[in-house]
């Protein structure tokens, strides 16, 4: 790992100038053009077959009635139009349970970012050796599985066995009792699990600012906080918009911790978020067409999320 | 970067020493107190006065994991799905990443953005048309059922984190490779994919990690076939809400964990620089 970080930059760079090099030369002869699909053909296969489709699926069953006795064939489908949307906006659950997800989603993406983002900039700051140990630490959290990583954080916040309570003295405080306090600890895991990826590409980022440009900007007389304002951070901006992104969609449909942590949405369903529900409408309460249309919603959500990447990404002038 | 650190005074740097090890601990602990309480008897590990070590390390909790009915079996299936899962999607991966940096043509920047909204669908929604899916195929309770899946929700963001890997690969390379009378498939098989095989290993431990985690379409596809589960059941057999057997469910997650962690430390050179490429072009 010590002679990574040089590897980094160096590569990063190189694989710069060859795009560079790439986009700049001319587009292949067109008479070629039935072997890009011919690669294309396999990957095409899979995701019409187990992505395009399902998702129409997905739109599908929500129009109509889905229950159990539809399932089992004992009732006919029964094509129902919008009346399952109107059922499921008209229920104050789900706009309690869309609240809390959007409010969830904001707090993991910006706790995420700010501790990835200040231990990447520490990373930048240490000598190989505690730079390694943190690295190692980390990669060790990232390639934690969702399932054990839930488990494991339970244990450690366990009211009668964890260490945490004793070390704060809460006695046999439950944290999974309270409402915000097992959002919070599932804030916690979300963090510790998903921290790294902000940190590792961060850390990469500056890594690859070319030195020069630097000690031209501290020739020029630039304090430390100017160069950080007005020369990393703009050439840290793609990255810094990719990191949030990834962030936003994968914070939004947090499935597993939630479901391992609060046993499928908390006590009295407190600690549901859009994606769990889906999931208990349907396999849970066989309201199949019901959680079909969360998961549209859902869907329709990230989709504008991507727009709006899609449009940032333009706007940077980045060639895809 | 040099000028960045000389600025940093000599205090400073010690104080950011500090913190940065003193974090690393923190980030590890959950990792370190799990593989403890997998070793720790069972009298230890529901004690009141939890220690952060032990003086008689026990293999009781991994006993109890591997005895359970067909752990061994469960582990298996999930060796089966993770590799097939792997191997398949970065083959699939490779060809359309080469499709798409190699070649211009119509709809291929339709194609990319296609692929990048791919990667925002939320797959556990998918549930419930794959659960009607794989029952109209017939694929209930089997292992395709878990595979197929896997596959296809992990070929967007490898081909995406691919394209920088292929991208890097000169492209007077190919041209000499052609000059010299190559056919496409041979530069393709025997110049391109070993080039780009380093990157290929590097995008695959994300494959890897969602098939190996994944319990929901093990708990909702499998639903009456156990020999076909995967490690995940296995590990929430121990995880019951009222009465966790927290020796046994660190002891599982400990199993569960490691063959991720090997993977990841053997990947991350790659990785970071593979990141740093996917958000860089």
């Amino acid at each position: 790992m010590s002679g990574a970080p040089t590897g980094v930059g160096g590569s990063g760079r190189a694989r710069l100038t060859v795009v560079r090099g790439l986009s700049r030369s001319s587009p292949r002869p067109s008479g070629r053009s039935g072997a890009p699909w011919l690669y294309l053909a396999p990957a095409l296969v899979v995701l019409g077959g187990l992505l395009v489709y399902p998702i129409y699926q997905l739109g599908l069953i929500s129009f109509f009635q889905y229950t159990q006795a539809q399932v089992s064939g004992g009732e006919p489908t029964t094509f129902r139009g919008f009346a399952n949307y109107a059922e499921l906006l008209g229920d104050s659950q789900f706009w309690q349970v869309l609240l809390a997800t959007v409010v969830f989603a904001a707090a993991c993406v910006v706790s995420t970012l700010g501790v990835g983002c200040a231990l990447a900039v520490l990373l930048t700051r240490v000598r190989a050796v505690p730079r390694l140990v943190l690295m190692l630490a980390a990669l060790g959290a990232w390639a934690t599985p969702a399932v054990t990583g839930s488990t494991v954080w339970l244990f450690l916040f366990d009211p009668d066995f964890g260490p945490v309570n004793r070390i704060l003295g809460l006695g046999d405080y439950s944290w999974t009792y309270g409402r915000f306090s097992a959002f919070f600890l599932v804030l916690l895991e979300v963090v510790w699990c998903s921290f790294p990826f902000v940190m590792v590409t961060v850390y990469a980022g500056i890594r690859s600012v070319p030195g020069e440009v630097l000690e031209a900007a501290a020739l020029d007389g630039a304090s430390q906080w100017r160069i950080w304002r007005s020369v990393l951070a703009p050439m840290l901006r793609p990255i810094l918009t990719v990191v949030t992104i990834q962030s936003v969609i994968w914070d939004f449909k947090i499935f597993t911790q939630i479901y391992v942590m609060t046993n499928g949405g908390g006590i009295a369903q407190q600690n549901l978020v859009l994606n769990v529900y889906a999931y208990q409408q349907a396999f849970a309460s066989s309201q199949y067409s019901l959680g079909s249309a969360i998961g549209v919603v859902m869907l329709l959500i990230l989709l504008a999320v991507t727009l709006v990447y899609l449009r940032l990404l333009r706007r940077q002038g980045e060639e895809l | 970067m040099n000028l960045l650190r000389a600025q940093v005074r000599r205090p400073w740097r010690l104080a950011a020493e500090a913190s940065a090890l003193l974090i690393a601990v923190v980030v590890a602990f959950p990792l370190y107190w799990m593989v403890l309480g997998a070793f720790k008897p069972a009298g230890e590990i529901e004690s009141s006065e939890p220690r952060p070590w032990t003086v008689s390390p026990s293999l009781d909790s991994f006993r109890r994991v591997f005895e359970q009915q067909e752990f061994g079996r469960y582990f298996l299936n999930s060796v089966v799905v993770a590799c097939t899962v792997v191997i398949v999607s970065a083959l699939i991966a490779f060809l359309a990443a080469t499709a798409v940096t190699r070649f211009r043509f119509r709809f291929r920047t339709t194609l990319l953005i296609m692929f990048l909204v791919a990667q925002m669908v939320p797959v556990e929604a998918l549930t419930i048309p794959l659960f009607f899916l794989m029952r109209d195929a017939g694929q209930l309770n089997t292992l395709g059922s878990l595979i197929l899946p896997h596959i296809a929700f992990s070929l967007p963001f490898a081909i995406w984190m691919l394209r920088g890997f292929v991208k890097a690969v000169p492209e007077a390379l190919e041209e000499a490779a052609y000059i010299d009378g190559a056919s496409r498939a041979r530069f393709l098989w025997q110049i391109l994919f070993p080039l780009v095989f380093p990157g290929l290993v590097a995008t695959s431990v994300f494959s890897f990690i969602s098939a190996w985690n994944d319990f929901l379409f093990a708990k909702s596809f499998i639903i009456s076939d156990t020999s076909q589960s995967t490690l995940p059941m296995a590990l929430l057999v121990f995880f019951k809400p009222d009465e966790p057997d927290w020796g046994g469910v660190m002891a599982a997650s400990t199993v569960m964990t490691i063959p991720v962690l090997i993977f990841f430390v053997l990947v991350q050179r790659r990785l970071v620089s593979g990141l740093g490429g996917a958000v860089k072009d």
